[in-house]
C-alpha cells in the first residue's frame, strides 16, 4: 500500500490519508488528557456569557476578567502543588491549615517593618518545606497512609493555630500588600503572574526533570518503580515538599490580599478538598500516574468562572454549593466515559 | 499440583492452618484492642469512677454514633471506596428532622422512616455514580457533601429551624430504666451492639466475602462471578442508612445545629484505619473498625482528663492518630 504514488491515489486512499492526518491531530491535541478539560472550560465560558448577558449583566469586561483571574490565583497555586502529590498517588489534606498558618506567620514576622518582608517570606517558605518534609517522612518511613498522615497534620497545624491566635494577625506591610495583592499590568494582576510563574516552574519540573519522571513512575506503580531501582521514598518526600511550598505561597498571597493573617482563611476557603476537586476536574487520575499541570489550570478556571457567574447572578451561597457539587461529579463522569471508550 | 496438596493436608493440617490464620488476624487487627485496653486502664487510673457501670455506659453511649458510623465507613472502605458524605448526611438528618417534626410527637416515627429512606437514597446515589458512572468515589462523595450541605440550608433558609420532639430525642438520650446495678441501659448502646452483631453476621455471609473480594482484587472478584457493582452500591447504601441512624442518635444528644456532623466523615475513616482497615480495600475487620471508634472516643476522654482541652487538643489528637496508625502499620509488617 505504501508503494502507491500519492499523486495517483484513488479518492479512497486520499480519504484514508486525510483520516490518518486527522487521527494524528487527535492524538496530538484532542487525545491529550487536558483536551476535554478545556472543552468543558470553553463550554462553561460560553454558557456563562449567555446566562449573564440574558440576566442583563456583562461577562467579558475588563473588570470581570481581572476579577476571575484574581480569584483563581489562591486556589490555583495550591492546586498546582496538589497536582504533584496526586500524580504520585498520594494526596494532601493539610494544605488548608497550612495556608492559614502561613498567612498568620507571614503577618507576624513582617511586623509592619518593610525590612522584614524578605526574611518573613524565607521563614514561611522554610516552614512549608518543613511541613512537607514531615508529611513525606510520616508517609514513607512510618508507612502511614497519606490520607491519615495529612489529615493528622491538618489537626496538628489546626491546634497550633488555635493555641497561638484567636483572631486576625496584623503586620503585613502596606507596600507588600499593595505590590502582590493589588498591582496589575493591564488586565493581568501581579498575583496572576505569581500563579503563572509557579505553574511554569512545576510544569517544567514535571515535564523535563528526573524528579518529574519519577513522580509519574511512582504514581503509575510504586512497586514497579521500587523494583526498577528508584528511590521512591525520596520522590514521595520531594513531592510533598513541593505541595507544602505551594500551600505557603498561597498563604503569603492571601496575607497580602487581606493585609493580615487570619486563622480561618484556609479552612473557610475549603482549599483542602477544593484543590483536590480542581485537580480531578483537570483530568488527573486520583490513583496517580496520569494527568498534569495544564489540566489542573483548566480545572481551576472552571471553578473560577462558576464562582464568578454565581456572584453576578447573586446566587444564594447554598445553591452555589449544590451546583458546584453537581458540576464536579458530572464533569468527572464525562471524563470517565471518555477513558472507557478509549480503553 | 493442587491434588497433591489436598492429599497431603489432612484434617490436622487444615486445623493448624486455621489456627495460624487466626493468629495472624489477631496480630494485624489485635493491636487496636490492646490500644483500647491501655486507654481504658489509663483513664481508670486518672479517674477511677470511669470503670463504674454508670460512667462507663455513658462513655459507650457517647461513642455509639461514631461506632455506628465507623461500621458504615468500614463497608465502603473495605470494598475499595471512600464515603466523605456521611458527616454532611448526619447534619441533613438532624436539620430535616427538626424542620419536619417541629416538636410534634406524633410525627416522630414517620420522620424517622423518612430519614432512613433519605440515607438509603443518598447512599444509592453515591454507589450508582461511583460504580456505573465510574466517577472515583472520593469525588462522588465530595460532590455529594457539597450538594447535601447546600441543599439542606437552601431549604431551611440558612439556619436550622423547627424543633425535635421529646420522643425523637429519647432514642439518643434514654434507655431501659430500672435495671439493677447499671440503672439504665441506653437505647443507643443497645443499637450499637445490635448493629455490631448484624455487621459481623453480614460480613460472614456471602455479601461480606464478596465485598472483601471486590476490595482486594476487583477483576478477580468479577471473574469469579461476584456482581462487583451491586456489592459496592449496597455498601454505600449501608453507609447511608447507618449515617441516618447516627444522625438520629446525635439529634437526641445535642441541640439542632448546622455543625453537628462536621468532620464526622474523617473521624469515622480514622477510626477504621486505627482498627487496621486498609484504605484501598480488601483488608480489615468490622469489629476492629468499631473498636477503632471506641478507641478514638476514649482518646477524646483521655485528652480531657489530661487537661489538654481546647487549643492544643487537636494537635495532640493529630500526633496520636499518626503515631497509632504508624504503630499499627509497623505491627502489620511484623506479622507478615
Amino acid at each position: 500500500m505504501t508503494v502507491v504514488d500519492p499523486s495517483e491515489s484513488s479518492p479512497g486512499t486520499r480519504a484514508a490519508a486525510r483520516k490518518e492526518r486527522v487521527a494524528g491531530w487527535r492524538v496530538g491535541v484532542l487525545a491529550s488528557p487536558a483536551a476535554p478539560v478545556y472543552g468543558a472550560l470553553i463550554g462553561i465560558i460560553v454558557l456563562a456569557w449567555i446566562v449573564v448577558t440574558i440576566d442583563g449583566g456583562e461577562f467579558l469586561t475588563t473588570g470581570n476578567i481581572v476579577n476571575m483571574l484574581q480569584r483563581s490565583v489562591a486556589l490555583g497555586i495550591v492546586s498546582l502543588g496538589q497536582t504533584v502529590v496526586i500524580l504520585l498517588g498520594s494526596l494532601d489534606l493539610s494544605v488548608a491549615a497550612l495556608i492559614s498558618l502561613s498567612s498568620l506567620v507571614t503577618a507576624q514576622q513582617m511586623d509592619g517593618q518593610p525590612g522584614n518582608v524578605i526574611p518573613a517570606i524565607l521563614i514561611v517558605l522554610a516552614m512549608g518545606a518543613g511541613v512537607g518534609l514531615a508529611n513525606g517522612l510520616i508517609i514513607t518511613k512510618l508507612r502511614v497512609n497519606a490520607f491519615i498522615a495529612t489529615l493528622g497534620m491538618a489537626l496538628i497545624l489546626g491546634g497550633i493555630i488555635e493555641n497561638g491566635w484567636s483572631g486576625p494577625q496584623g503586620g503585613v506591610t502596606d507596600a507588600f500588600s499593595q505590590d502582590l495583592g493589588y498591582t496589575r499590568f493591564g488586565v493581568i494582576p501581579m498575583s496572576f503572574i505569581l500563579f503563572a510563574v509557579v505553574a511554569v516552574v512545576i510544569w517544567f519540573i514535571l515535564r523535563s526533570t528526573r524528579f518529574g519522571y519519577r513522580v509519574y513512575a511512582v504514581g503509575g506503580s510504586e512497586d514497579v518503580s521500587k523494583l526498577s531501582g528508584l528511590r521512591t521514598h525520596r520522590t514521595i518526600i520531594g513531592a510533598h515538599i513541593v505541595c507544602s511550598l505551594t500551600a505557603v505561597i498561597t498563604g503569603i498571597f492571601l496575607a497580602s490580599r487581606l493585609k493580615a493573617g487570619t486563622p480561618t482563611v484556609g479552612l473557610d476557603g475549603g482549599y483542602d478538598l477544593e484543590s483536590i476537586a480542581a485537580v480531578v476536574l483537570g483530568g488527573t487520575a486520583l490513583t496517580g500516574g496520569r494527568g498534569g499541570v495544564i489540566g489542573t489550570i483548566g480545572g481551576v478556571f472552571i471553578l473560577a468562572v462558576l464562582d464568578n457567574v454565581f456572584n453576578q447572578l447573586e446566587f444564594n451561597s447554598f445553591v452555589r454549593d449544590v451546583v458546584r457539587g453537581i458540576v464536579i461529579i458530572a464533569a468527572v463522569a464525562i471524563y470517565a466515559r471518555r477513558q472507557e471508550k478509549k480503553a | 499440583m493442587s491434588t497433591e496438596n489436598v492429599a497431603a493436608s489432612g484434617f490436622g493440617a487444615d486445623e493448624q492452618d486455621r489456627g495460624r490464620r487466626f493468629l495472624s488476624a489477631l496480630a494485624s487487627t489485635g493491636t487496636i484492642f490492646i490500644l483500647l485496653l491501655i486507654l481504658w486502664v489509663w483513664i481508670t487510673i486518672l479517674n477511677p469512677t470511669f470503670a463504674e457501670p454508670g460512667p462507663f455506659l455513658a462513655y459507650l453511649k457517647r461513642s455509639a454514633p461514631l461506632v455506628i458510623l465507623a461500621a458504615g465507613a468500614y463497608f465502603v472502605l473495605v470494598s475499595g471506596n471512600f464515603d466523605l458524605s456521611v458527616g454532611s448526611l448526619v447534619t441533613v438528618m438532624v436539620v430535616v428532622a427538626a424542620r419536619l417534626i417541629e416538636g410534634e410527637p406524633s410525627r416522630t416515627w414517620p420522620v424517622i422512616l423518612l430519614l432512613l429512606v433519605i440515607g438509603a437514597v443518598v447512599g444509592f446515589a453515591n454507589g450508582f455514580i461511583s460504580t456505573i458512572l465510574r466517577v472515583p468515589s472520593f469525588i462522588t462523595t465530595l460532590g455529594m457533601l457539597l450538594i447535601l450541605n447546600g441543599a439542606v440550608f437552601w431549604w431551611t433558609g440558612g439556619a436550622p429551624r423547627g424543633a425535635l420532639s421529646d420522643n425523637f430525642r429519647s432514642i439518643g438520650r434514654q434507655g431501659i430504666e430500672g435495671i439493677p446495678w447499671i440503672e439504665q441501659l441506653p437505647w443507643s448502646v443497645l443499637l450499637m451492639f445490635a448493629i455490631g452483631a448484624a455487621s459481623v453476621l453480614l460480613m460472614r455471609a456471602d455479601f461480606g466475602r464478596q465485598l472483601i473480594a471486590t476490595g482486594d482484587n476487583e477483576r478477580a472478584a468479577r471473574l469469579s462471578g461476584v456482581r462487583v457493582d451491586r456489592v459496592r452500591i449496597l455498601a454505600f447504601v449501608l453507609s447511608g442508612v447507618l449515617a441516618a441512624v447516627a444522625g438520629i442518635l446525635l439529634g437526641g444528644f445535642g441541640g439542632v445545629s448546622a455543625q453537628v456532623g462536621k468532620g464526622l466523615e474523617f473521624d469515622a475513616i480514622t477510626a477504621c484505619v486505627l482498627g487496621g482497615v486498609v484504605l484501598g480495600g480488601g483488608r480489615g475487620s468490622v469489629v476492629a473498625a468499631m473498636a477503632g471508634a471506641l478507641t478514638l472516643e476514649a482518646l477524646f476522654t483521655w485528652l480531657n482528663l489530661q487537661g489538654i482541652s481546647g487549643a492544643l487538643e487537636d494537635t495532640v489528637q493529630g500526633v496520636i492518630i499518626i503515631g497509632a496508625v504508624g504503630f499499627a502499620a509497623y505491627r502489620l509488617r511484623g506479622a507478615r
